[in-house]
């Protein structure tokens, strides 16, 4: 198969920041796990559905019902910053005021 | 009392009231404490609470209204939930984390009555083999202070093969309880898929992971596995089966039971000292009155191949939350979103963690998914098949657990070749068989060896069977390592 492991490109994608070293350490790493991962090529699965749980179970279902409680104030108390039930992060939309 | 107890003789001795479960608890502290800087095997250590519910459950036995786990002392791999305890993944990312319920297997043992005295360290988000990807330092194995423990249940293996209590839950995606339970030298056993609820267990991958027992023997393994057991509503992928009674059947005979030996797992790069105890394995067992059958599972060594695409993928998926914003790490002054996301997660997050959801974002995302993430789950279907195959012939299969005994710590490995170990546990997990790990010998340099027994979906009872059997005629089970509870090195 043929790689295009790109470090700076997936780790964007996976929100994670990587410097010139780590970039190219990990580029090294993953071309070594991906040649490994490759095995997989070597037969033929035509016709064989995958295989997502185990078990081959469906979910479950139940009643359309509220069973959870408010637990707003408990969980919140975990929260780095919050203000009024609101969980605070920086400014994502800019205002009105401001040069684009 | 001596620390070598196990859960049973401590039951037993609890029922006879010839000692309480505070003396128990503060013995096991005492010993948590002393070895401790030497194992590192511990991240918290709850005394007090502890010893409340010794307390507790002292009161208990005196009504007569115990049951056989009651006042027996615990710890829990510090990726379960506890509320109002941190709960930290071993991982920067939670260091901060006190988590506001307990996980499910939490609130069932101590309903059984189980004291846990703190929290076992592993490595981080339950990714790695050697315990040695935790933020709070490595564990150590303690036959030998220089030798990984394993993992990613190295803290939870560690703490009972040290003998400072006699079980611990661990955690099991690709090997992580059996793994370092035969690299320290107890018996250790990952449930079928969806036989232990996974409700509070922080997630790695989620069709993967399963929670289970670490201890002394299989007879101790089947009382902590029925407290942990049984459905859960609250665990959509539960099983809805019933629990059998382990102990109840753990003597049924094994006579004429057949025993499958699949050729795939005895290749070249079996270190040829397990291999030959496996053959003294399958003596025991011969002589027990069991047949043997050479059987043949030709897709083995594709498992981890598939398991490299499927568990990171999962991971990349449930690691998705630690963003920084509702709990956990959250990285200094932000200057936008983008930048508290990235940095949050690239500050918490060590290597492995960071390299696992790298190669799963990677074979999920557009033009490689049908080549990866599909692809691996045919080849989880052809595992798991033939498996189901082989058992309509053998009753289970006995294989090595791990193609080598613990290594040396700090050795700065190749991924690739640290993640082929796990051939022989992987494909257990894809399928969603139940797997236990035995002590069945040791190598020349004293590290212990492991034997490992799977069983058909939710037979767990023939492992117990098989394991507790071949424990009644041997005693490697029965070794303990010294000196670990002196001042001597």
């Amino acid at each position: 198969m043929d790689h295009k492991f790109d470090a700076k490109r997936i780790a964007h994608l996976a929100s994670l920041s990587l410097n010139e070293t780590e970039a190219s350490s990990l580029n090294q790493q993953v071309d070594k796990i991906l040649a490994a991962i490759d095995k997989m090529q070597t037969i033929d699965t035509t016709n064989i559905e995958p295989l997502i749980n185990p078990l081959d179970y469906n979910t479950p279902l139940r009643e359309d019902e509220v069973t959870e409680t408010d637990q707003r104030d408990t969980l919140q108390k975990l929260a780095p910053k919050v203000s009024a039930g609101l969980y605070i992060v920086p400014q994502v939309i800019a205002s009105a005021n401001e040069d684009k | 009392m001596s620390d070598q107890m196990t859960i049973f003789e401590l039951s037993n001795a609890l029922a006879q009231k010839k000692i309480s479960s505070v003396e128990i608890t503060k013995r096991c502290l005492e010993n948590i404490k002393k070895a401790n800087p030497k194992l590192n095997c511990f991240i918290t250590i709850n005394e007090e609470q502890a010893l409340q519910d010794a307390s507790t459950a002292d009161a208990s036995i005196a009504k007569n209204e115990n049951s056989i786990l009651t006042g027996i002392p615990f710890a829990h791999k510090d990726i379960f939930c506890t509320k109002n305890i941190k709960t930290s993944c071993a991982s920067l990312m939670l260091d901060n984390f006190i988590a506001p319920y307990d996980a499910t297997v939490v609130t069932k043992m101590a309903s059984a009555g189980m004291v846990s005295v703190g929290k076992l360290n592993m490595d981080e988000f339950a990714m790695g083999s050697s315990n040695e990807h935790s933020h709070y330092g490595a564990a150590t194995n303690p036959w030998n202070k220089n030798v990984t423990p394993g993992g990613s249940s190295g803290g939870s293996a560690a703490a009972v093969a040290a003998n400072l209590v006699p079980a611990t839950t661990g955690t099991d995606t690709g090997g992580s309880i059996r793994q370092p339970a035969s690299f320290c030298g107890v018996t250790g056993l990952k449930p079928t898929y969806g036989r232990v609820s996974r409700f509070g267990m922080i997630a790695f991958a989620s069709s993967l992971d399963q929670a289970g027992p670490i201890t002394k023997t299989a007879q101790d393994a089947a009382m902590v596995l029925q407290a942990m057991a049984g459905h859960d509503p609250k665990d959509s992928t539960s099983a809805n089966e019933a629990t059998p009674d382990y102990l109840a059947t753990i003597n049924d005979t094994i006579k004429n039971k057949t025993i499958g030996i699949p050729k795939q797992y005895f290749s070249e790069i079996l270190d040829p000292e397990i291999a030959a105890a496996i053959e003294e394995t399958i003596k025991v067992y011969e002589n027990l009155g069991c047949k043997i059958k050479n059987i043949s599972l030709p897709h083995t060594d594709l498992g981890v191949a598939a398991y490299y695409v499927i568990a990171p993928a999962e991971c990349s998926a449930n690691l998705a939350r630690y963003d920084g914003v509702r709990y956990g790490y959250r990285c200094k002054d932000p200057k936008d979103l983008e930048d508290l996301y990235k940095r949050s997660r690239s500050e918490a997050f060590g290597e492995e963690v960071k390299r696992r959801i790298m190669l799963g974002t990677y074979v999920l995302s557009s033009g490689y998914y049908d080549a990866y993430y599909r692809k691996a789950q045919q080849i989880r279907r052809l595992v798991r098949d033939e498996f189901i195959k082989e058992f309509a012939d053998v009753d289970f299969i006995l294989t090595p657990t791990t193609p080598t005994c613990a290594y040396n710590l700090g050795q700065k490995q190749d991924p690739a070749k640290i993640y082929a170990g796990d051939i022989y546990t992987i494909p257990t997990n894809l399928a969603g068989l139940p797997g236990i790990s035995i002590p069945i010998g040791f190598n020349k340099q004293q590290l212990p060896i492991g034997g490992q027994l799977i069983a058909p979906h939710f037979n767990e009872q023939m492992l117990l069977q098989a394991a507790h059997q071949y424990q009644q005629q041997t005693d490697w089970h029965l070794q303990h390592p010294q000196n670990i509870l002196s001042d001597k090195e």
